[in-house]
């Protein structure tokens, strides 16, 4: 993408955009929609052959395949029912309504990026202490790893249970459920990237008899910028799951966890599908984001096109 | 350095002064000694510079009056003090190999670095900066990224950072080393009519036998195994000298006397 944009500077932006994009895109949309319909009939099949079998019915392929499409609880629903539901949730429904999608994205959202901002930051913080501090390379390290041998699913009801008896729940606990598992990219990208400056831009600030911290703000921070945003595309992904796998031990009757946890009560399969595009359509526009952000931020950075 | 031997008096007029300098690298059989028994006084307003072949310790002996590097034995004044003392109160610019700009910063900012962190007032710093890059013909690219100037442009830029806050000692390691003949030449050059306008004193590091003939007031030829100083050559090139002056007699015998003393240092080692 990077490449096209730097070849082609007089083309506007859209038809740069189909050249280098829409056609394989689309044809990768085509493959998935082909082997989820095929996947859909296979799935569901045995379930609608009982049926006919049940009514004594004579059926055909064709009839089969109808029949595997519109089931009201598939064992896998086919796109075009996940995408009435789609339409049914975002579009016909206000905002404000707990059947709304776009409701239920916000509240995951939010506790996406509080839990994203407050993981970003511990990260830093931690990786800015491990850089300058010898002891905490040591210490620090070894624990930041095992924090995250553990299995989120299993620290997840902790959390929420031990936050909720000091009188923090709602957004609070998933924030943190988030912010445990991104600040482990942003620690470990930061400390390479304050790391990053070579020796001979170290020796420079040395001769100006630099202070720790301005060669922290002049060299260390703008050399990390980019291992920053490499880390921040991770963090800010993972975060949405952890704001997601927080809302299914907190019972939560709002947000895409809360969407996925009902939908499996019920079977309504359906709605699981439903949410689980959302919540992805959610992180892509998430990482495409910081994409974006990290584009202007190192161009204004003098970063080559 | 408050010891009271030291206090020679001639080191008040002398802006380095090394005795009996030592730095080993390592210890036991595999200890490198990058600089053995090093003698070198250097007055104010010489330009100097460190000739030898690789290994001989000058880029190391630069780091040393820099501070860069802790010497194990002898003794060093910069200024009358110790490095230490002479790098807090920022008595020398460093010009590295590399032009070491940091790529975030345009031409007018990474000038201005130094400056910056050295506190001094706005209207000051800019005009120092748009004098110096003035000087190294640098005019017009204040706005240009690193990676949109060439290897010599850049290097220049890196000269005029180092000029900026006005140190009276210049210390340059192999500044024109990674550049191409010609370039060096033009540099060379206006190396000499900025010494000449500034008057500091230059401590110049080069492998090349013509660009330190030709800058120099004083050529400092080392050897390696252990790193030392072979000859100290004392020179008095024309100050209005161009590059035409390379082909006289005078330049020649110089030289001639550079390499001589290259040799000898070599045949030590055989």
């Amino acid at each position: 993408m990077t490449d096209a944009a730097v070849t082609a500077p007089g083309v506007s932006w859209f038809s740069r955009l189909k050249d280098s994009r829409v056609g394989p895109v689309s044809f990768m949309i085509l493959v998935i929609m082909v082997i989820w319909y095929a996947g859909a009939v296979y799935l569901n099949a045995p379930r609608v052959i009982e049926q006919f079998e049940r009514g004594k019915v004579q059926w055909t392929a064709s009839q089969l395949m109808d029949k595997a499409w519109s089931m009201k609880r598939p064992i896998l629903p086919a796109p075009h029912q996940v995408a009435v539901e789609l339409n049914k949730t975002i579009f016909q429904k206000k905002i404000t309504s707990k059947r709304s999608l776009v409701f239920h994205a916000w509240i995951t959202t939010s506790s996406t990026l509080l839990g994203f901002a407050m993981g970003g930051l511990l990260g830093i913080l931690l990786a800015a202490g491990i850089v300058h501090v010898r002891t905490l390379d040591r210490s620090l390290m070894p624990w930041i790893i095992a924090s995250q041998t553990i299995p989120i699913l299993a620290i997840a009801p902790m959390i929420v249970v031990v936050l909720g008896n000091l009188g923090l729940t709602g957004v609070i606990p998933k924030a943190i459920i988030s912010m445990y598992l991104c600040f482990f990219p942003v620690a470990i990208g930061m400390v390479k990237g304050l790391r990053s400056p070579d020796p001979l831009q170290m020796d420079l600030m040395r001769t100006y008899s630099a202070s720790t911290s301005q060669i922290f703000w002049n060299l260390r921070w703008p050399s990390s910028v980019p291992f920053l945003f490499a880390s921040l595309k991770v963090a800010v992904a993972i975060s949405l799951v952890g704001a997601i796998v927080g809302e299914l031990p907190t019972g939560a009757v709002a947000g895409l966890g809360a969407r996925l946890l009902a939908g499996s009560y019920y079977g309504q399969t359906v709605q699981i599908w439903s949410a689980l595009v959302v919540a992805s359509v959610l992180g892509m526009a998430l990482v495409y984001t910081i994409g974006l952000i990290e584009k202007f931020t190192l161009k204004a950075m003098g970063a080559k096109s | 350095m408050s010891n009271p031997d030291t206090a020679a008096p001639a080191s008040a007029k002398n802006v380095v002064e090394a005795r009996k300098l030592s730095l080993v690298f390592g210890e036991g059989e595999s200890a490198v000694h990058a600089l053995n028994n090093v003698d070198l006084s250097i007055e104010d307003g010489e330009f100097v510079s460190f000739i030898g072949p690789s290994g001989c310790g000058k880029t190391t002996l630069m780091r040393v009056i820099a501070d860069l590097e802790k010497p194990t034995g002898g003794e060093i004044m910069v200024h009358g003090g110790t490095p230490e003392q002479a790098r807090l109160d920022r008595a020398y610019g460093y010009v590295f190999q590399a032009p070491a700009l940091y790529p975030w910063r345009t031409v007018r900012r990474n000038a201005l670095l130094p400056l910056e962190l050295m506190g001094m007032n706005k209207a000051l710093r800019e005009e120092r900066v748009a004098k110096y890059l003035g000087l190294v013909g640098l005019e017009g690219f204040e706005k240009k990224f690193p990676w949109q100037l060439s290897g010599g442009m850049q290097q220049r830029v890196s000269i005029a950072r180092a000029l900026g806050f006005e140190p009276d000692l210049l210390l340059m390691d192999e500044p024109f080393g990674a550049l191409d003949e010609i370039t060096r030449d033009h540099l060379n050059e206006q190396l000499i009519h900025l010494w000449q306008e500034t008057k500091k004193t230059v401590v110049f590091v080069t492998h090349s036998i013509p660009e330190a003939v030709f800058l120099s007031t004083k050529i400092v030829v080392m050897s390696p195994r252990p790193g030392r100083i072979n000859k100290i050559i004392n020179c008095s090139p024309p100050p209005d000298r161009t590059l035409d002056w390379r082909e006289t007699n005078d330049f020649l015998e110089v030289a001639h006397e550079v390499r001589e003393a290259l040799r000898a240092g070599h045949s030590y080692d055989d």
